[in-house]
């Protein structure tokens, strides 16, 4: 979230779109409606099913599975056509007058530079027109053909509300409703608030449905106020925490990224890594990165990190290619993995396409799970009748499984979706030989370095010299990490304004990122946690709840990344001048010679509006996005149909499905056609259950006992099936059976003049836990990613449905 | 006047009729109420975080057991924490249950292993588990590691063990995890951001 989940009661309006906050994250939804209840605040949700956040929303808009950039399309079309944009914030923060290069350009459902072997582009000319200095050209009057407001303009022409129809099922005076509603927040002194959850991510389109709804809310100037902002609902507990630590296969702590094969030394990593400045004046804080990383290498290597060595480079781990946990089992099935580490994870209920997951579990020499609860991924190898059909006998894989503590058992921090870091305490010892997590990690690495330590190995260096500082070696105390990923100063750090003083003093804790050091005199091992446990002490254990400036800042309850700092891009709230645009809801001001504010302000503490630096500082442009090559699809979202699609033919280009989405050579068959496949399905989650987990616990799976499919009348009453009845869903990947639950909540969409049923299917059961077992609703969903992270397409597919 | 749980019991047992207890100048129902109240006064309190989704709710969790050296805790209840901001004391259904997924049937209390083609787990030590799958791994790495690519350039990397990290694990095992994969030359490593 940029903003918090507090802050949704300063909204004048909230969008929920891609997320059903009332059942799946019903504490944070009350903000929503304390928003409606104090301020008359309107909600506007839009989604395929009638769920309980659309039953107390004031629009309801129902659409197809897979059509939201359509949609987003159609409403950012909707904007520009009628000048309903808020036109300083424009101008002055987005890169809307900045100019893209003339040789870039949009034809028949494809960018420029694409190449169809390789289904990727060369985005080499998707960049701005640029100087001699290497400073971006603008055209303030935004008149330039080839700037990024008129190429935008352009782009959306096609979404016409008629197109949008046609695609989309939503009916036009629907949708014309919600344009009209969010176009009320163009104004300055009125926000949109922006609430989304998996319905937007797990798509082939899903980064690019992301960005439609940033340019969206950056139209209408929405981004850094109080009441605005782009917030994901994130899933697990701290989802967001491991995401910032970097436990994803290309990244490192701090959105820092893992070299690759194309970074030979650290001298290459950190040029290619260190954005420089495309317009003049501008913060351009990524320029911070050196010291960044090499704190983050003195933290993991202390005295071993040296200059002579690189800061140990070569002990990082050069990545050649997508690691994905879909090209991790696309290896796995074909016999390239050997080992599989699962902790607290259970595969084969979460990724799509049970058979090809199944497969590929089964040729493993060694699985390792490490959880609270027995997984149906530990058991993967075990007969579970109809549920898991295996042999035993015929599954060579060696197969441990670690009981670990739970939330209860333990002390620590995690990220809630608003950024807050905030700390919990343990309350009972895990049962019977159950260890903690830390000391699980701690046992294997021990283990393996004592082997490595007596026997060699391969490249033993880094398994021998990693910084294990913890009092004690098998049980590292969660304090000691924390300080850890903190950071503290290695040797005096000078303070280059004020000689003879320091920033930080050598041993102390550091205060915060702002002091971090690329020549080694620091460790931080994430810097945007600096200032998590300061010489003040432990920042996520604060419990003061006050609010005083009444607009759900709470700057004292426990801690948030970065710098305790409650709303992102807060500088955006003032003007230019640096005045708030919405008085009554201040979170920032220019004070005359600094920042000041009732948050942490998102900028240079002491620099003048006059100076023009704009609020966007992680950007060398210092303005926000419009145009983003970075995106692996396009620099503009473009709707494509989902993998599988009801339709023929995309009704906006000659392009189908997402080009740059990558597919397996064999999973390309794994796709179903609609003269086969003829109902449109979606996954979704009860407000009873929380993924697998809470089947193994009684009053949930009492419940919610037992796996039903959601479908509606129209479609029963086609194929004569009556509520409570087993039927059997099948996709192109597998089967089903389970109970039907039929309701009014999914209405028949017309699409391209013909009907479309849409189906629901909660994912909530297994084979093992209290309920009644069930199928993996995941035996039916595809084996695709989006093109740019490879979250896989669970939102949108094709089954059909018969009594069983 | 006061009156403990064992003394009321005992007021009770001694045959002394409810009319009598009331005589004594309390009611029989205020006393049973004051008997629940003895049973969470003293309980340890502790504050806690609800460990599904990330709206971050507040949890206070009630143990029976004052945390002295030989007690052993026994959690017994879990409620919203009125003083969290966000959720103000309430709980979700999934939230307010957490107690049954503390104390499930389903917990897992020992390390297990499961042999090639065997149908049955079988119960076995932590010391024999560790070894083995550290045996294991490093089997797999000194025969898989990737230390220079075709080009000759160091790459230092592991690619044929996968790692899974838990998006309901704390920051300080997830940060623990990830130093140690990366020190092992791992590249495969994933939480759920990414499903």
């Amino acid at each position: 979230m940029t903003n918090s989940w507090v802050d949704i009661k300063n909204a004048d309006l909230i969008l929920v779109m891609g997320g059903n906050p009332a059942e799946a994250h019903p504490c944070g939804f009350k903000w929503v409606l304390e928003a409606k209840a104090k301020k008359k605040a309107r909600l506007i949700v839009v989604d395929p099913r009638f769920t309980r956040t659309a039953a107390v929303a004031d629009i309801y808009a129902p659409l197809r599975p897979g059509t939201d950039i359509a949609f987003l399309g159609g409403v950012i079309n909707y904007l520009l056509t009628n000048d309903k944009i808020q036109h300083d914030y424009v101008k002055n923060y987005t890169s809307a007058a900045l100019l893209v290069r003339e040789d870039t350009g949009f034809e028949d459902g494809l960018f420029n530079g694409y190449d169809e072997a390789k289904r990727s582009y060369d985005k080499s000319t998707w960049t701005y027109q640029m100087d001699k200095d290497g400073i971006a050209k603008v055209d303030p009057t935004l008149q330039d053909p080839n700037c990024v407001f008129q190429r935008m303009k352009k782009h959306y022409l096609r979404y016409t509300p008629e197109m949008v129809e046609r695609t989309t099922g939503t009916p036009k005076a629907s949708f014309l409703k919600v344009c009209e509603a969010i176009a009320t927040t163009a104004v300055p002194d009125r926000t949109m608030t922006s609430l989304y959850a998996l319905g937007w991510t797990q798509h082939s389109v899903g980064s690019q449905n992301i960005r439609s709804i940033a340019i969206l809310q950056l139209l209408l100037g929405n981004m850094g106020m109080a009441g605005g902002g782009v917030n994901a609902l994130r899933g697990h507990s701290n989802i967001q925490g491991l995401t910032d630590l970097g436990l994803l296969s290309h990244s490192l702590p701090g959105y820092l990224t893992l070299p690759t094969d194309g970074d030979p030394d650290l001298k290459t990593y950190l040029e290619k890594r260190t954005p420089k400045m495309t317009r003049p004046g501008q913060f351009n804080y990524w320029g911070n990165y050196p010291k960044f990383f090499v704190s983050l290498m003195k933290a993991w290597y202390g005295a071993a990190a040296t200059k002579e060595n690189d800061w140990a480079y070569d002990w990082l781990p050069k990545i050649d290619g997508a690691y994905d946990v879909l090209r991790v089992m696309e290896l796995m099935s074909q016999g390239k993995v050997n080992g599989y580490v699962c902790q607290g994870f259970n595969p084969l209920s979460s990724f799509p396409d049970k058979a090809k997951i199944l497969g590929g579990l089964r040729k493993l020499k060694f699985l390792v799970t490490i959880d609270p609860l027995v997984t149906e991924t530990s058991e993967f190898w075990q007969n579970h009748g109809e549920f898991n059909d295996v042999d035993p006998a015929q599954i060579q894989t060696e197969v441990f499984r670690f009981p670990s503590s739970l939330f209860a058992e333990e002390n620590g921090s995690l990220v809630s979706s608003a950024r807050w870091l905030q700390w919990h305490w343990k309350a009972a010892e895990p049962p019977a030989e159950a260890k903690g997590d830390l000391e699980i990690v701690a046992d294997l690495y021990l283990a393996l370095k004592k082997l490595y330590a007596k026997d060699g190995g391969a490249h033993p260096e880094p398994v021998l010299k990693l910084a294990w500082p913890y009092r004690i070696a098998t049980a590292p105390a969660p304090e000691e990490v924390a300080r850890e990923f903190n950071g503290s100063a290695l040797a005096d750090v000078p303070d280059p304004k004020n000689p003879g003083a320091f920033l930080v003093k050598q041993g102390e804790q550091v205060p915060g990122f702002g002091v971090l050091q690329a020549d080694g005199t620091t460790a931080c091992g994430c810097w945007i946690f600096a200032g998590s446990w300061t010489q003040a002490g432990n920042q996520m254990a604060r419990r003061d709840p006050a609010d005083p400036s009444g607009l759900g800042v709470t700057p004292g309850w426990a801690w948030s990344w970065p710098a305790n700092r409650r709303v992102l891009y807060n500088r955006a709230s003032c003007n230019a001048d640096g005045v708030p645009y919405i008085p009554t809801r201040k979170l920032i001001w220019w004070g005359g010679t600094k920042w000041l504010g009732n948050d942490v302000p998102d900028f240079k503490a002491d620099s003048a509006p006059a100076d023009g630096m704009n609020p966007f500082i992680m950007n060398g442009e210092g303005v926000a996005r419009l145009w983003a090559p970075a995106m692996a699809d396009g620099p503009f979202p473009e709707h494509y149909e989902p993998f599988d699609t009801p339709l023929a033919k995309n009704p906006f280009g000659k392009v189908l499905n997402n080009p740059a989405a990558r597919v397996f050579k064999d999973d390309w068959k794994a796709f179903g056609k609609p003269d086969e496949f003829p109902f449109v399905a979606t996954t979704y989650r009860l407000t009873e259950h929380f993924h697998f987990w809470t089947k193994h616990a009684r009053i949930p799976a009492i419940l919610q006992p037992e796996a039903f499919v959601e479908l509606p009348e129209g479609l029963a009453k086609k194929k004569n099936i009556r509520n409570g009845e087993m039927v059997v869903v099948k996709s192109k990947r597998g089967q089903i059976k389970l109970k039907a639950l039929v309701t009014k909540r999914m209405p028949t969409l017309t699409v391209e003049g013909k009907e479309v049923e849409v189906v629901g299917l909660p994912i909530h059961w297994g084979f093992v836990g209290q309920t009644r077992k069930g199928f993996i609703t995941n035996t039916l969903t595809p084996p695709v990613g989006d093109a740019n992270i490879q979250t896989p397409e669970y939102k949108a597919f094709l089954v059909n449905v018969e009594k069983a | 006047m006061q009156v403990s749980r064992r003394g009321f019991l005992k007021i009770t047992a001694s045959g002394i009729g409810a009319t009598t207890v009331g005589a004594l100048g309390f009611s029989a129902e205020r006393a049973v109420a004051d008997v629940r109240l003895f049973k969470l006064a003293h309980a340890s309190e502790t504050r806690n975080t609800c460990p599904y989704c990330s709206v971050g709710c507040g949890v206070i969790i009630y143990a029976l057991g004052d945390r002295s050296k030989n007690a052993r805790s026994e959690i017994m209840h879990v409620e919203g924490d009125p003083d969290h901001p966000v959720n103000r004391g309430t709980l979700c259904p999934k939230g307010a249950s957490l107690l049954d997924f503390i104390h499930s049937p389903t917990r897992l209390k020992f390390p297990e292993y499961r042999a090639p083609g065997s149908a049955e787990w079988k119960r076995v030590s932590w010391e024999w588990a560790i070894d083995r799958v550290a045996r294991l791994m490093k089997e797999d790495r000194d025969k898989n590691f990737v230390a220079q690519n075709a080009k000759g350039q160091t790459v230092n990397r592991w690619n044929t063990t996968a790692f899974l990290a838990a998006s309901a694990s704390s920051n300080e095992t997830g940060y623990v995890f990830h130093k140690v994969i990366r020190a092992l030359g791992g590249v495969a490593v994933d939480n759920q951001a990414r499903v």
